[in-house]
């Protein structure tokens, strides 16, 4: 309980911290003030408007994220496993890049919507595909299923962006970079409607899953209602990765690296490896937006490449490091 | 209710998806409180399939299996598992679990999503571990621990359940004898407090010796079953594993000792059928002493 106290902590210290650092170089008290009313109409607008959306879209994108990556590792058995591994991420490509190229993207909210409706478009074909092969769900079935429709997508991304003009290119590029620039309340405000349910729910399978991590027939004989709990989690994990991504894009390495380094400093109970990756996750990609809007201001680096460049040194550092994986 | 079989099989059939042929087949099984039931057989023969169906991890094709007198189906996961503990033959451990971890698991059943471990939980982990000869080892991760102590682990995990009855998979299948004999001693010990124990097992003088009664399974079907006496005859073991064997004693209960099959084994096996137990090295037997 402690940890995760620390955690929230964390992830409290390093909001302010990003809400005070851009373009426009805010002092701490300035940032208290605009709270508080007492600030300028600027500061406020700056503060509230556009940069405390924008830090609460990181938390709950980043928390999410990490929060899927964790229980897809512990249903999938396996330590690779991260929230993009089920495909749910390519059909959300395909649906945005869609948009993009067919120049639908001048209309509001059609990107999000397109790539959402690609996710869950995924999302059901892999599950069926991998209910069909057996009378339960295989995991192993799921995994395979996940990885060809993902490679499927792949292939069809590829083909839309041999269609698109230079302008869509670049910008359907971006989108599948991951960003988090597009951020108001709305977006942060939808997000949160999925990943916060989706939080309780996970949180209350934790037990469940700490049994399934070492095997299903063990788990089934030590009282786990097994199919349920890997049907909840699967749909609920993948709808959280649908709704992220249709936010933000493909922000990678937050799912896979978040919850190993929880795993590997705390053990992996995930009645706390869960709410410490929704904390851990949400901050690191706090952090990682905050240096990619300041470290070339006013121009802005994306996301995904920060995320992946910190983190993929990072993971290689915990692999060396690992005792067992 | 008490006069209800913990367990009871009729007409247990199960095929797998492409077998060419039933693995279990018309089985009918019923496990009387408070004995111990060892099923046996060879390779192959549907032990490890019939335990799953007995415990709802397979459906049958064919047949039902009831607990307590009442369908499998319309018992709700938990309370199977605060009826019956488990233990399978290997699992894999991924995660650096220690011992206590590993065995507070056995709580799930009586805690769910939520509660907290109490006083009760407490005190039922710490019985498991004492029964186990754990104690010692409880911050210790599993994956440093030997096979034998490893599977006493899984063992407590299924004692700290607090189960009325046993179930196990060739427990001891990479145990060594010591190994082996001491968790046969604690299940004997188990038996005698009263919890039923159903044991698979390839042992079958170990069985024998401390099962009550035998099932001996041959192609998914029950050839024998019974006490030890009417199970393990050299009629019968001969029959299922085609294999030459005598019988000898040991406990009062019967023990069966493969023989050599060669050329100086041909056409009679050595010793006289009720001679007791020949071992390879005694001086009884001219072959063995012929080859060193």
């Amino acid at each position: 309980m402690m940890r995760l106290v620390l955690l929230a902590l964390l992830a409290l210290a390093a909001s302010v911290f990003a809400l005070s650092v851009g373009a426009a170089g805010l002092p701490l008290g300035d940032v208290l003030d605009a709270f508080t009313g007492a600030a300028d109409p600027t500061t406020r607008t700056i503060v509230l408007e556009l940069r405390l959306p924008r830090v609460a879209l990181a938390l709950v994108a980043g928390g999410g994220l990490a929060l899927a990556g964790a229980v897809f590792q512990a249903v999938l058995r396996n330590a690779l496993a991260e929230p993009y591994v089920l495909g749910v991420a390519g059909g959300a490509a395909v649906g945005a890049v869609a948009a993009v190229v067919f120049g639908l993207a001048v209309i509001p909210g059609v990107v999000q919507l397109s790539a959402l409706a690609g996710a869950i478009g995924a999302m059901v074909l892999v599950l069926r595909i991998a209910l069909r092969v057996g009378r339960t769900l295989d995991t192993r079935v799921l995994l395979l299923a996940g990885v060809v429709v993902g490679a499927f997508f792949n292939a069809v991304i590829l083909l839309l962006l041999m269609l698109a003009d230079v302008e869509s290119f670049r910008s359907a590029v971006f989108w599948m970079m991951g960003s988090l620039a597009g951020a108001n309340w709305r977006t942060a405000g939808l997000l949160a409607l999925f990943v916060l349910p989706s939080i309780v729910v996970l949180l209350a399978l934790a037990r469940a899953l700490n049994l399934l991590a070492i095997g299903e027939e063990t788990a089934l004989f030590l009282g786990a209602r097994v199919e349920r709990v890997k049907l909840v989690t699967y749909f609920v994990a993948s709808l959280l990765v649908a709704a992220a991504v249709s936010a933000c894009g493909v922000i990678g390495f937050i799912g896979l690296i978040v919850p190993h380094a929880v795993l590997l400093a705390w053990g992996s109970d995930h009645r706390l490896l869960l709410p410490a990756s929704v904390l851990g996750g949400g901050t690191f990609l706090l952090l990682a937006d905050t240096a990619a809007r300041s470290i070339a201001a006013p121009a802005e680096l994306p996301v995904g490449v920060i995320t992946a460049l910190v983190g993929v040194p990072i993971f290689v550092l915990l692999l060396r490091r690992s005792p067992s994986l | 209710m008490s006069d209800a079989a913990v367990l009871r099989a009729r007409g247990l059939t199960f095929r797998y998806p492409h077998g060419d042929r039933d693995a279990v087949a018309a089985v009918d099984l019923d496990v009387a409180p408070g004995e111990m039931l060892a099923l046996l057989g060879p390779n192959g023969s549907g032990k490890s399939t019939l335990l799953r169906l007995l415990l709802g991890a397979l459906g049958p094709d064919a047949g039902d299996v009831s607990l307590f007198g009442r369908a499998l189906g319309e018992w709700r996961r938990e309370d199977v598992a605060r009826e019956v503990g488990v233990v399978t033959q290997a699992e894999e451990m991924a995660f650096p679990l220690t011992v206590r971890e590993l065995v507070a698991m056995g709580r799930y059943p009586h805690l769910g999503a939520w509660r907290r471990e109490g006083s009760a939980d407490r005190a039922a982990i710490a019985r498991a571990l004492d029964r186990c000869g754990l104690t010692g080892l409880v911050n210790r991760s599993v994956l440093e621990l030997s096979g034998g102590e490893r599977q006493r682990a899984r063992v407590a995990r299924a004692l700290a359940q607090e189960p009325r009855t046993l179930l196990l998979d060739e427990p001891t299948a990479s145990l060594d004898i010591a190994h082996e004999m001491s968790l046969f001693e604690l299940l004997a010990e188990l038996r005698n407090d009263g919890v039923t124990i159903v044991i698979v097992t390839h042992n079958l003088n170990i069985a024998a010796r401390y099962a009550d009664r035998l099932v001996l399974l041959d192609h998914g079907r029950v050839a024998a079953a019974g006490v030890p006496d009417r199970v393990l005859t050299r009629e019968i073991i001969e029959a299922v594993y085609h294999w030459p064997v005598t019988i000898g004693r040991e406990d009062g209960a019967p023990q069966v000792v493969p023989q050599r099959r060669g050329p100086q084994a041909d056409g009679q096996l050595p010793g006289p059928p009720d001679s007791g137990v020949s071992l390879p090295g005694d001086s009884a037997s001219p072959e063995s002493t012929a080859r060193e």
